[in-house]
């Protein structure tokens, strides 16, 4: 009996560990999640707008995608953006530190998913928005509150989540 | 051979600098103030690094929110606040104990009081594997032997 008695320190240890090597520690749980959106005002890249911020969507559920012309994991999700766009999805671009020529040569590229396009050429509302990995994309609900953040390029499983949160919030099809 | 030497220093010095702004204050305490601070916050990308070690440009960012902060007098806690409500406590290199951090905090010490009570334990069997006088001399005997007959 005496003999296993490591083992009995060595083997929940070692599940512990093994746990731990599960998770990604490159995701960091936003504190704004349940918080009230942080506020920004910035001039809309392709002049649609005198200026966006967040009231701008008020009354509607809505995403705040994160991208740069330079990043290249937001190239990978550019396909699954257009495709919620489609499905209804009311998307605002943040452009993060980004040369405004080089993003508006991108969009006329690759397609433009966005509602609007916030330039945040500093990066000074993504600090705000707890940004630290673009692309990221945020779950807005209609009254303004931080419903959920998917850091990094999005995935079919992310998009679909995403989609029936924003539809509950009714934000989906409009 | 001097040249040498001045290549392999400049080789050391250049990292040392890289990714770090001049950054101006009003007076040295100030000064003093901003570099403890960004000692005590992580950089988000790279995770293992402070900010005041970190090049990336969200390093830089936040290192120009701490500066801003301390030029304008804010308290320690108020820029502490200021990173956490963006990041997380993750941000920080020495997190608060509450309910979520609980376990980081107290494991440690549970694992050291655990260890030291097993200590005696330890020791205890240590001394009864040692040999009594009849088991040494009987030793002696035997090493005796194999000495004479080898």
């Amino acid at each position: 009996m005496k003999r296993f008695l490591p083992f009995l320190f060595f083997i929940p240890l070692a599940l512990l560990m093994l746990a731990g090597l599960q998770l990604n520690p490159r995701l960091v749980p936003s504190p704004l999640v349940g918080k009230t959106a942080p506020a920004f005002s910035l001039p809309e890249l392709n002049g649609a707008a005198e200026s966006i911020s967040p009231q701008t969507m008020a009354g509607r559920a809505w995403l705040l995608n994160v991208w740069a012309s330079w990043c290249v994991g937001c190239r990978a999700e550019h396909a699954l953006l257009a495709e919620m766009q489609e499905r209804g999805a009311a998307i605002v671009g943040l452009n993060y530190k980004d040369e405004p020529d080089a993003a508006r040569a991108w969009l006329a590229e690759f397609g433009d998913p966005y509602v609007y396009s916030a330039a945040d050429s500093e990066g000074a509302a993504a600090l705000d928005w707890g940004v630290y990995g673009v692309p990221e994309t945020f779950v807005i609900d209609g009254g303004g509150v931080v419903r959920r953040k998917h850091v990094g390029p999005l995935d079919e499983t992310a998009a679909r989540e995403i989609m029936l949160l924003l539809e509950n919030l009714g934000g989906g099809n409009s | 051979m001097r040249l040498f030497a001045a290549l392999v220093l400049c080789a050391f010095f250049i990292p040392a600098f890289g990714g770090v702004e001049i950054t101006r204050f009003d007076s040295p305490e100030q000064e003093r103030r901003y570099q403890e601070i960004i000692r005590g916050l992580r950089c988000l990308v790279c995770q293992n690094q402070t900010l005041a070690e970190s090049g990336a440009g969200l390093a830089a960012d936040m290192r120009g929110a701490v500066a801003r902060m301390v030029r304008e007098g804010a308290s320690d806690g108020e820029i502490t606040d200021f990173i956490t409500a963006r990041y997380g406590d993750f941000a920080l290199y020495r997190p608060p104990l509450k309910k979520e951090t609980a376990a980081l905090w107290i494991f440690p010490f549970a694992l050291a009081l655990l260890l030291l009570c097993l200590l005696p334990l330890f020791f205890r069997r240590r001394r009864r594997a040692a040999l009594d006088e009849t088991g040494m001399r009987r030793a002696a005997e035997i090493l005796g032997e194999k000495r004479g007959g080898g």
